[in-house]
């Protein structure tokens, strides 16, 4: 058929990733684990160059008989995927040399998992949805556990794959619902018969499918993973699990709610709200009593997820466009931070405690002023670009009437101010401790880069408030 | 010179000095002199072409004037807007005045990291004059906060022993108050479709929503301010930030409490400005006698000039919520004289501290004998800080008295109590500090006023004096500007009024 040859060219970079990682793939198999640093050069450069081909070549359209999407939101959300992704492999470099971690296969797992999510993104029928997400699962899984002789790697692999296979579970059941009510799998054919009005069973359904994407995003109430996870698994994979998956997770749930369940939107808002506000209110409680960077990365991040919820509990335009703000700023921060962690290595190996930071401002100035940024920018201090994030969320939440939500929210951003302002006060206030070996320069390009970022947002913020309106106009 | 955009440049000048410091690497005794140069010149350039707004300001306009606007985030419909009138002026000045002082009086007694200190201060800098120029409500937002930043890190790293208390509270809790006025700020803007300062003034929010409204920026004002109840921060952070931090503390950052009720709720909020009066009225009182008793008990100097300094911030918010000339005219004077006068107290505080290095009364006392120059300066403060008539802090609190008088013939009379507490509070600590004999082993060596510290003290005896003695020409800065507000503000309530009884 001659429709189809047109077709493939909007899942160009899809085939491009899938492709690359089986030759990487041959790679590392054929010339065995000193081909680790060709294979981890080469997963960069194929992940830059989709992401390259995405920004030069916009295409909008659908393909597989609609169940396969792309126009602006996937645009943009597919290149923040694929940036994360990238940096998470290149901070991945001097962690692999030193901690004995080096891995062919991790680059290209990253790629498969990479594939997933853009999948995810441009999923417009559940069983695309449902397909990506599994790549994406599957993938994670194994690279949760990629450190096998480490007890706490393996055991947080199995946690997630054990909780990640029953919301993996809840979502099938989920969309089984959905079809079985309306007889459809694409996401305008279930729009268009939930026009009429939501029976009771498609609520079960829409419930479950949000529950099982709740899980992704690791929004309360199905967050208990998180922090195991992260505390658990090698520091750079936790740098690629806080950053690609949240925000393909994050694209995917959007496209759900305003693609397939649109007219149920009174429905799905309420599901929203709750889980926003038990997002921001854990997030910030439980993050205080954390001793262990990571970990309270993981409540962090459990936080931010919350608050981006907010801008898609508002359910406007406005809203989507925040949450596509909100990502793009969290990327940025979060893979700035977990340069920092990642950089904290004294002689006899990796740290990982708050309190090893002690007096860093001393030992390693420039280190110290990028995370104060980054922990002022992750409260939402303006002029920083944490502030924007919030900024547009809640302008949306309240232009929705939300005002509840919104005061519930701005008051957890002051309890979660708390713990980053500890870690400052760490790096500042207390005396120093024994300095950190010099970081690794693929760490300072990125540390260096998410600083600036962060710091200067306010010159770019109008540009980025753009990008952000055009991907969220797609919906409406 | 009318093209310059002259305020852009006095806010970000600070800026400039702040990144030359930064690229001073090196640590050594050369390299500190140098630091602490290039802050001196910056603030003391920043202050003289400040000079050159006032040069520039027409005193006969109300409205805002060196105005300059540039489309910013079209999302949100935020622009960078920046623009002065008769309220705000005088503060830039204040701010670019006080700064240099505040470098000179870290001259010596900072010596630990000296690079980042100057940093914290210029940056702060910029962004106080960014409050009192925004003319767009955001981005006042942004500079009223970011402000917090560079403030948590002067007194979490140069404070005293318990910094980090100190720093964490008066961090969060000025945050908790601001949080409320951000979304405040997007109800605002969604109902006027505008962040724009000038035309919210002239817009007419639906009565009911400005209760609400009022009291979301009440909540940070007042923080900021600080109103009584929720003033606790302060006297924590005043003890333990450096002299200079302190100084800022008082001279500035509580400034912008009172101009934020002066730009935002008054004009924007008249009906529910009106309707609030009492309970503003009674939280001012509370303030003015309850925070003088409690001054009337401190052992600790520094904590003494810090609830005086609530007690003296009542007075200002009686002042403008009586919303009539003499009020907010002498609720503005208050705090500028306010600014100079606890300004001028803590650097007092500081010289003896940063030879005795304590700040407990019970450890001075007869500092007259050896330091008679110091004993002088500090009486005429004390003077001041009391409203004596001829010093600056009389004007201030005689307007805002006879404002209240106007509007609340109670209130009025309870304040004046204050003024009785505040001669009992000073003079007993100045009695306490100063008089008596010199008994005390470790005081017997103690050296009079420097060459440094007389440049730093005299100046601001001088403009004590002066504005005590003739306050025209503050007056005449803020006449136009006040005098719409009160039109504005009477029309709305009036039309209300006439609204209602129809």
């Amino acid at each position: 058929m001659g429709m189809e040859i047109p077709n493939l060219w909007l899942a160009g970079p899809e085939l491009w990733l899938a492709g690359g990682a089986m030759v990487l793939l041959m790679i590392g198999v054929f010339t065995g684990e000193s081909s680790t640093r060709i294979v981890t050069g080469l997963s960069v450069a194929l992940l830059a160059l989709a992401a390259i081909a995405i920004f030069w070549f916009p295409q909008t359209g659908e393909a597989f008989h609609g169940a396969f999407i792309m126009d602006p939101f996937a645009r943009v959300m597919k290149i923040l995927v694929l940036i994360g992704a990238g940096v998470a492999i290149a901070m991945s470099v001097g962690f692999a040399r030193r901690e004995n971690f080096a891995r062919f296969e991790y680059p290209v797992l990253i790629i498969l998992a990479t594939l997933g999510m853009l999948i995810m993104v441009s999923a417009n029928d559940m069983i695309t949805l449902y397909l990506g997400l599994e790549m994406q699962s599957l993938s994670l899984y194994v690279i949760a556990a990629i450190n096998r002789d480490s007890l706490r790697s393996t055991e947080a692999g199995l946690k997630y794959f054990v909780l990640g296979a029953l919301s993996s579970g809840m979502l099938l059941y989920g969309s089984s619902l959905v079809y079985g009510f309306t007889g459809h799998t694409g996401f305008e054919g279930i729009a268009a018969s939930m026009s009429g009005g939501v029976s009771l069973g498609l609520l079960f359904g829409i419930v479950f499918v949000l529950a099982g994407l709740a899980f992704k995003i690791s929004a309360v109430p199905f967050h208990m993973w998180t922090p195991d996870v992260y505390e658990g698994a090698p520091t750079p994979v936790t740098a690629f699990f806080a950053a690609a998956p949240k925000v393909a997770a994050m694209a995917m749930l959007i496209r759900v709610v305003y693609g397939a369940f649109e007219p149920a939107t009174l429905e799905w808002q309420q599901i929203i709200t709750f889980i926003a506000i038990a997002s921001m209110g854990l997030g910030a409680f439980a993050a205080i009593g954390q001793t262990n960077i990571k970990r309270l990365m993981a409540y962090s991040s459990i936080g931010h997820m919350g608050f981006a919820l907010v801008g898609l509990a508002a359910g406007s335009q406005a809203g989507v466009s925040g949450v596509v703000l909100y990502m793009i700023i969290y990327m940025a921060m979060t893979l700035g931070t977990f340069a920092c962690i990642l950089a904290m290595r004294r002689a006899d190996g990796m740290v990982e405690n708050i309190s090893d930071l002690s007096g860093l401002s001393r030992t390693n100035p420039i280190m110290a002023l990028m995370l104060t940024v980054l922990m002022f920018s992750l409260a939402g201090i303006p002029p920083l670009a944490g502030f924007w994030a919030k900024y547009f969320v809640f302008l949306a939440a309240i232009q929705s009437g939300l005002y509840v939500l919104s005061v519930i929210g701005v008051i957890a951003s002051v309890i979660g101010a708390y713990y980053y302002l500890r870690i400052v006060k760490i790096m500042w206030f207390d005396e120093p401790e024994e300095g950190f070996v010099p970081m690794a320069s693929e760490l300072r390009i990125v540390l260096g880069l998410s600083g600036l970022f962060t710091l200067l947002y306010v010159l770019v913020a109008g540009p980025m408030s753009d990008i952000a309106t055009a991907a969220a106009r797609t919906f409406f | 010179m009318a093209d310059l955009p002259i305020l852009s440049i006095v806010t970000f000048l600070p800026l400039v000095g702040a990144l030359i410091t930064f690229l001073i690497w090196e640590d050594s005794e050369v390299a500190r002199r140098n630091v602490r140069f290039v802050a001196l010149f910056t603030t003391v350039v920043t202050f003289l072409v400040s000079l050159g707004i006032w040069y520039n300001f027409d005193n006969s306009q109300s409205g805002f004037q060196m105005v300059e606007k540039v489309a910013w985030i079209r999302e949100g419909d935020i622009s960078y807007h920046m623009g002065v009138d008769g309220i705000s002026m005088l503060f830039v000045i204040l701010t670019t005045f006080l700064m240099p002082f505040c470098i000179l009086a870290s001259w010596d007694s900072v010596q630990n990291r000296v690079r980042e200190y100057m940093i914290a201060f210029l940056l702060l800098e910029t962004l106080m004059i960014g409050v009192f120029c925004a003319l767009d409500i955001v981005l006042f937002y942004v500079f009223f906060e970011a402000g917090l930043i560079p403030m948590f890190l002067i007194i979490g790293v140069w404070g005293g022993a318990r910094r980090v208390y100190a720093s964490m509270k008066f961090f969060l809790y000025t945050l908790l108050g601001s949080v409320l006025m951000l979304l405040a700020i997007m109800a605002m803007y969604w109902q006027a479709g505008t962040t724009d300062i000038p035309t919210l003034m002239a817009y007419k929010f639906p009565a009911e929503m400005q209760t609400w409204l009022w009291v979301a920026f009440f909540a940070s004002f007042a923080v900021k301010m600080p109103m009584w109840p929720v003033h606790t921060w302060l006297p924590d952070a005043h003890v333990e930030a450096p002299t200079a931090g302190s100084v800022i503390l008082a001279g500035i950052l509580l400034k912008m409490g009172g101009y934020g009720f002066l730009r935002f709720s008054l004009p924007m909020f008249p009906l529910a400005s009106a309707e609030m009066q009492t309970f503003v009225f009674v939280l001012s009182v509370i303030a003015i006698v309850y925070t003088s008793l409690v001054a009337l008990m401190q052992e600790d100097i520094k904590k003494l000039i810090a609830y005086s300094s609530v007690a003296h911030m009542g007075y200002v918010t009686m002042g403008i919520f009586a919303a009539n000339t003499q009020g907010i005219q002498g609720g503005i004077f208050q705090m500028l004289a306010h600014g100079l006068v606890s300004g001028a107290l803590f650097l007092c505080v500081g010289v003896v501290y940063d030879r005795m290095h304590t700040r407990e009364i019970a450890a001075y006392g007869g500092l007259v004998n050896n330091m008679p120059k110091y004993a002088v300066a500090f009486l005429i403060f004390t003077m001041a800080n009391v409203g004596l008539p001829g010093t600056a802090g009389f004007v201030g609190e005689f307007l805002t008295l006879l404002g209240a008088f106007r509007a609340n013939t109670w209130v009025a009379l309870v304040a004046t109590l204050g003024v009785i507490l505040s001669a009992a509070y000073a003079l007993w600590l100045y009695r306490r500090v100063v008089f008596g004999t010199l008994d005390k082993e470790a005081l017997k060596s103690i050296l009079d006023l420097n060459t440094r510290e007389k440049w730093i003290l005299y100046p601001l005896i001088v403009l004590v004096i002066f504005f005590g003695v003739y306050p025209s020409p503050v007056f005449d800065v803020t006449q136009a500007s006040v005098d719409a507000l009160i039109t504005n503000y009477q029309a709305a309530v009036d039309g209300a009024v006439q609204a209602a009884s129809k």
